[in-house]
């Protein structure tokens, strides 16, 4: 093959993609995400619980506005980033006092962190949405 | 002379501190609002409002949303200090995002305090 010789010379390529990542980078990552997330959808969350705390007809009517699946469906998203952001912060905060700073820990919090965050979203989602 | 940079921030320890005592703030208030929800159980607006017409409710969810615009500011920052890099774009991100946060948090005085 002539391209043999030319391929051993290519620079290394590095999957940087989400999912390639290691696990306790994901987590951070997911992290900066999901607080960005939060940021952007804020003001709609307070106008959500302004309008619930208005009056009765308030009340009702941003009730039945958020029975829409898509409504749900993007309450379930910042339901997760919420949970998810809280989890991982406070695997941040232990590291941050150096716990859970080698490695093997490091990996086991934050499939503790990825696993509870999803579990916790499921739990309190189908609770408060369904 | 130090050269510095206009980033709109400031440097050091500050920021790093309020975002994990807010933090800490935010974590308690999530657990404590958890379980006045499951104790209370608001079903309604008559129940909903009485939950956060309460003292130490109100005081309670005043501390999270100064906690939270406060952790928000640094994160965004954070944020923007990464990803923007020409200066101006960047102060300009800096001070928007200041702007909504200030504006979010006099709202959520109003809406607490409302009659």
């Amino acid at each position: 093959m002539p391209d043999a010789a030319l391929k051993k010379k290519r620079p290394l390529w590095y999957n940087l993609s989400l999912l390639n990542l290691p696990l306790p980078g994901l987590v951070s990552i997911l992290h900066r995400i999901s607080g960005a997330l939060l940021f952007v959808f804020a003001a709609w969350l307070l106008y959500l619980l302004d309008s619930s705390l208005a009056s009765a007809e308030r009340y009702d009517a941003i009730k039945a506005s958020l029975a829409h699946p898509l409504a749900k469906l993007v309450l379930l998203g910042l339901l997760w980033a919420y949970l998810h952001h809280l989890c991982a912060g406070i695997r941040f905060l232990f590291l941050d006092v150096d716990k859970g700073i080698d490695l093997p820990t490091a990996r086991v919090t934050s499939v503790i962190v990825l696993v509870a965050s999803l579990a916790l979203t499921a739990v309190v989602g189908g609770v408060l949405l369904w | 002379m130090v050269n510095r940079v206009v980033v709109g921030a400031h440097y050091g320890l500050r920021g790093w501190l309020v975002q994990r005592v807010s933090a800490i703030v935010m974590a308690l208030y999530t657990a404590l609002f958890a379980v006045a929800v499951a104790v209370s159980r608001p079903v309604d607006h008559t129940a909903w409002k009485a939950l956060f017409g309460q003292g130490w409710m109100r005081f309670a969810t005043l501390l999270f949303f100064a906690s939270l615009f406060l952790h928000a500011w640094v994160g965004m920052r954070d944020i923007l200090m990464d990803y923007v890099k020409p200066t101006g774009l960047r102060l300009a991100l800096e001070v928007l995002v200041i702007l909504v946060l200030v504006g979010c948090a006099g709202w959520a005085v109003q809406m607490l305090w409302r009659t």
